[in-house]
C-alpha cells in the first residue's frame, strides 16, 4: 500500500495541488503552460514542479519563484510607537504616498515588501500608533502587497475547509467538524466494508477513503446517472484505491433487497454518465489485477463467476456508428473495442456491488446530501450487519427528528443519537487573546447510532430506549433546592 | 474481536460492551465460567455471551435482556475506567482530522493517561501506524500497556514511561504527527519537532485554560511552527420529544372554530394537531436541548511543521 504521507513528496505534473494564501485554499491540476487565476492574481505553475509541498513561492509577473522560507524581518532598530489615539486625526493625508505613486512602484516591479516599507516611511501617523495598531497596520499591507502562495498536498482537512468556504452548496453545507464527527462516530478504520450515500460532490466518500487507506471495500450508492466525484478526484489517491471501490443505482435497492433484482433490467449506460473524475483517476485504466482482496470478495467472484459468463452472452452492445472511412477504421475498432471494455468492466463491478451488499454484513453506513434521511435509512441499514455504527448527516434538524421516530419504531437500532457541533475559531496573541468569530447553525447536524439484530416479534427495542428518565432524580433535588 | 477488526461472534477474551439501556452500559472482558451481575439479572459469559452474535439480544435471569456490543473505540471511551480527565469523542473528532490521520500514520502522544484518545489513534493508523505514546506516571502506563494487550493492539503502540518535556518522546524525525495533552505543553515543543518528519509533520495540543495555549502558541512561533490556529468544540445533543402547547381561549365563537388562528396546513406530515378542538392543544415534534450541557472540555491549538 502506498503509505507516504505525501509530507515531503514533490510537486510533479499532472498532480492534485491546493493553493493556500493564508485561510483561503483552492485545488488545482498542476499543468505546465495553464494560467491560473487565485486571489485576483494569475500565475503560471510551470515553476513549482520539482518542488516539495509544503514549498511557498512569491509571485512575479506572469510565473511563480521560490523566495527564502523565513523572510528576514526588517527591524526598526529604535521602534517608535504612541501610547493611545488621542492625538491621531483622520484626515485622510496621513499617506505621502499617492495612488499613482504605489502603482508606479507595483509598475516597476518592486518586491512587495519593499512596498509595504515605503508606505510606513510615507506615514505619518505610523510612530504615533500604538504598538498593536502598528502590528496591525503591516499585517493588512502584508497582506496586499507581498502576493506569497503556498502549494499543499490535498487531505481531508484541506478539501473539506475549502469547500466548505468556497462551494457550501455543493457539499449541502457540511461544515468540516461535522464531517470530522462523521468519520469517528461511523468508526471508519482499514479493513471495514462501508456503504456510503452522498450527493457532497465526493468530499464524504474522498474522506471515508482517505480514512481507509485502500483496505476494504466502499460500495457508494448513487442517484440517477452516476455517482458525482469531483472531490474525490482532488485527494489525487492512487489507482489502487479504487479496485475496491464499487457503486450501486439507488432505484436498483428495493429490487436488490425484493431479490428481484438482475442485471438484465439495467439501463446500458452511456459513456458519457460515467464521471470524467473517474478517469482522470486511472480507475478505469488498464490495471493489473487487484493484488489486495479481502476473502469476502474472492469467495463472491467465485460464485459471480458462472453468472458473469451467462452475463457476457446476454449483453447488448450499443450499436456505434463507424464512419467508413479506411483510414479511421482501425482507430473506431479500437474505440469500439475501449469502449466495450469498460462497460463489461463497470458490469462486472456492478454484479459485483449486488454480490457484497446483498451479504448484509456491511461494516456501517454513511449518508449524507440532499435526499429526505428517512427512506434511505429505513432501506439501506438493511445491509448492515448488527453492531455496527451508522452516521446521516442532514442541513436540517426536522428531517432528522421524523427519522428518528421512524427509527425507533422500525426496532434494529440502539443508542440513536441527534446532534450538532459548535465551532469556535480564536485569535491568540499576547495580551490580545478572544475569540475569533463563532460559528454556529449552518454546520449541520447528525444522526448517529448502532445497529442491533432486529426483534423477530414486536419490536421492543424501544423499550430500552424509552428507559431514558427526563432527569435525574439527584438533579432534580438539586433543582428544588436552588429554588426552594 | 479486536479494536481494529469487527468480529461476528463474541469470543473468549473479548472486551464486550453491556448495553442496558440509554447512555447506560458497561464493559465486560468475556470469559468461560464467569458471570456478570447486572440490574436485570445475571449474565453467564458460557451460555449468554460466547459463540453469540454481537448486537444480539441476552435474556438476564430476572426476565429483562440487555444487548451485547462489539467494541469501538467510541464506546470504550464512554466506559473506560478513568485514571485521569479523559478526552471524549467529539474533541478526538477534530483531532483525528485535523491532524491528518489516517492507515499508515505515525504518531507521537503524551500523556497516555486513561487510553482514551490512544485507542481512537491506533483505530484510525492501523495496519500500518504505529503509536509511541509516553506517560510519565509508571502505574497509567503499564495500565495503559495492559489494556493494549487485552484489545489486541499492542503490535500498533509502544508505551514509554518517561517525562516528555525532559527526555521527549525517544523518536525522531518519525513522527507524521504529535498531540500533547500535558500541563505545560509548551516546554515539549522543541521535542514535538524533533520527533515530527524532517520534512514536516502536523502538532495539535489540548489545554484547558487560554494562558496555556498563550505559551503554547508563542513556543510554536519560536520553533517555526506555520498555520498556527487554536479553535473549541462544543457538541450539543438534542431530545427529540413529541410536544404539546395549548390553544388558547379567546372566547371565539362556537361555529368559527375553522381557523384556530395559526398555520396548521401541514398537519398531514407532522401527524400534528388537535385532533378536536376541546383538547385545545397543538402538537409538534421536537429537538429539545439538553437542560445542562458540556461548555468547555478544552482549546485544541493546531500546527505544521515543514520542510524550512
Amino acid at each position: 500500500m502506498e503509505g507516504s504521507m505525501g509530507l515531503g513528496a514533490r510537486i510533479q505534473e499532472g498532480d492534485c495541488a491546493v493553493l493556500k494564501r493564508d485561510e483561503v485554499f483552492k485545488a488545482v491540476p498542476i499543468l505546465k503552460r495553464r494560467k491560473v487565476i487565485f486571489e485576483k492574481q494569475w500565475f503560471y505553475l510551470d515553476n513549482a514542479i520539482g518542488h516539495i509541498y509544503g514549498t511557498t513561492f512569491e509571485v512575479t509577473s506572469g510565473g511563480s519563484l521560490q523566495p527564502k522560507k523565513e523572510i528576514e524581518e526588517p527591524t526598526t532598530e529604535t521602534k517608535e510607537a504612541g501610547t493611545d489615539n488621542r492625538n491621531i486625526v483622520d484626515d485622510g493625508k496621513s499617506q505621502k504616498l499617492t495612488h499613482d505613486d504605489i502603482k508606479a512602484l507595483k509598475e516597476k516591479g518592486i518586491k512587495g515588501q519593499e512596498i509595504v516599507q515605503q508606505l510606513i516611511e510615507n506615514s505619518t501617523t505610523f510612530r504615533d500608533k500604538t504598538e498593536f495598531a502598528q502590528d496591525k497596520y503591516i499585517k493588512k499591507k502584508k497582506k496586499k502587497y507581498e502576493a506569497v502562495i503556498t502549494i499543499v498536498k490535498p487531505s481531508t482537512r484541506i478539501l473539506s475547509t475549502m469547500y466548505y468556504a468556497r462551494e457550501p452548496g455543493k457539499i449541502n453545507h457540511l461544515r468540516y467538524d461535522t464531517l470530522a464527527q462523521m468519520l469517528t462516530l461511523g468508526n471508519i478504520r482499514a479493513g471495514n466494508k462501508m456503504i456510503v450515500m452522498e450527493t457532497c460532490a465526493g468530499l464524504v466518500l474522498g474522506a471515508v477513503m482517505e480514512r481507509m487507506g485502500g483496505y476494504g471495500s466502499i460500495i457508494q450508492m448513487y442517484p440517477q446517472g452516476g455517482p458525482v466525484r469531483a472531490a474525490t478526484s482532488c485527494f489525487g489517491f492512487p489507482a489502487s484505491f479504487f479496485n475496491s471501490l464499487y457503486e450501486f443505482p439507488l432505484s436498483k435497492v428495493d429490487s436488490l433487497l425484493s431479490r428481484t433484482f438482475s442485471i438484465e433490467t439495467l439501463p446500458s449506460e452511456s459513456e458519457d454518465n460515467i464521471p470524467a473524475e473517474e478517469e482522470s483517476n486511472g480507475s478505469l485504466d488498464e490495471k493489473p489485477a487487484s493484488i489486495q482482496e479481502t476473502e469476502e470478495e474472492s469467495t463472491t467472484e467465485a460464485t459471480m463467476e458462472g453468472n458473469q459468463t451467462e452475463e457476457q452472452e446476454t449483453m447488448d452492445l450499443a450499436a456505434e456508428d463507424t464512419e467508413n472511412k479506411e483510414s479511421k477504421e482501425k482507430g473506431n475498432k479500437e474505440n469500439i473495442r475501449e469502449k466495450q471494455r469498460k462497460q463489461q468492466e463497470r458490469r462486472k463491478k456492478l454484479v459485483e456491488a449486488a454480490a457484497l451488499l446483498k451479504e448484509k454484513n456491511a461494516d456501517g453506513l454513511i449518508v449524507a446530501g440532499r435526499f429526505h434521511p428517512t427512506p434511505l435509512l429505513l432501506s439501506l441499514l438493511e445491509f448492515v450487519a448488527p453492531s455496527r455504527p451508522f452516521v446521516v448527516y442532514c442541513q436540517y434538524r426536522e428531517p432528522l427528528l421524523e427519522c428518528y421516530t421512524k427509527l425507533r419504531e422500525k426496532g434494529g437500532v440502539i443508542n440513536l443519537k441527534l446532534s450538532e457541533t459548535w465551532l469556535r475559531n480564536y485569535q491568540v496573541l499576547p495580551d490580545r487573546s478572544h475569540p475569533k468569530l463563532t460559528m454556529s447553525g449552518g454546520g449541520g447536524y447528525l444522526l448517529s447510532g448502532i445497529t442491533v439484530v432486529m426483534d423477530k416479534g414486536k419490536s421492543d427495542a424501544g423499550r430500552l430506549e424509552a428507559q431514558k428518565t427526563e432527569e435525574p432524580t439527584s438533579k432534580k433535588r438539586k433543582l428544588e433546592e436552588l429554588h426552594s | 474481536m479486536s479494536f481494529v477488526e469487527y468480529g461476528d461472534t463474541i469470543q473468549e477474551g473479548d472486551t464486550a460492551i453491556v448495553f442496558l439501556g440509554h447512555e447506560s452500559m458497561f464493559p465486560v472482558k468475556v470469559q468461560h465460567g464467569s458471570k456478570t451481575q447486572t440490574k436485570y439479572g445475571v449474565i453467564r459469559h458460557s451460555s449468554d455471551l460466547i459463540g453469540k452474535k454481537y448486537g444480539s439480544k441476552v435474556t438476564c435471569s430476572k426476565g429483562g435482556w440487555v444487548v451485547i456490543l462489539h467494541p469501538t473505540p467510541e464506546l470504550w471511551t464512554m466506559n473506560l475506567p478513568h485514571r485521569t480527565q479523559i478526552l471524549y469523542s467529539t474533541d478526538i473528532s477534530l483531532i483525528t482530522m485535523m491532524l491528518e490521520l489516517k492507515p499508515g500514520s505515525i504518531v507521537c502522544e503524551s500523556g497516555t493517561g486513561s487510553g482514551s484518545l490512544s485507542h481512537a489513534i491506533i483505530r484510525t493508523v492501523a495496519p500500518t501506524g504505529h503509536l509511541y505514546t509516553v506517560e510519565f506516571h509508571q502505574q497509567r502506563a503499564e495500565k495503559a500497556m495492559e489494556e493494549f494487550r487485552e484489545h489486541k493492539v499492542e503490535h500498533l503502540v509502544t508505551v514509554k514511561n518517561q517525562d516528555v518535556c525532559k527526555n521527549g518522546f525517544g523518536v525522531s524525525n518519525m513522527a507524521d504527527a504529535v498531540f500533547l495533552d500535558i500541563p505545560s505543553p509548551w516546554e515539549a515543543i522543541g521535542h514535538a519537532k524533533s520527533a515530527l518528519k524532517v520534512e514536516g509533520g502536523r502538532f495539535c495540543s489540548f489545554s484547558p485554560c487560554i494562558e496555556q495555549v498563550q505559551r503554547t502558541c508563542l513556543a510554536l512561533e519560536e520553533h517555526g511552527f506555520t498555520e498556527i490556529n487554536t479553535l473549541e468544540i462544543l457538541l450539543r445533543v438534542y431530545n427529540v420529544r413529541t410536544i404539546s402547547l395549548q390553544i388558547p381561549d379567546l372566547g371565539k365563537a362556537a361555529e368559527d372554530n375553522s381557523n384556530p388562528g395559526f398555520d396548521s396546513s401541514n398537519q398531514a406530515n407532522q401527524g400534528v394537531m388537535c385532533g378536536s378542538q376541546q383538547q385545545g392543544t397543538a402538537q409538534f415534534k421536537s429537538g429539545v436541548p439538553l437542560r445542562e450541557m458540556v461548555g468547555h472540555t478544552g482549546y485544541l491549538t493546531f500546527a505544521t511543521k515543514s520542510l524550512s
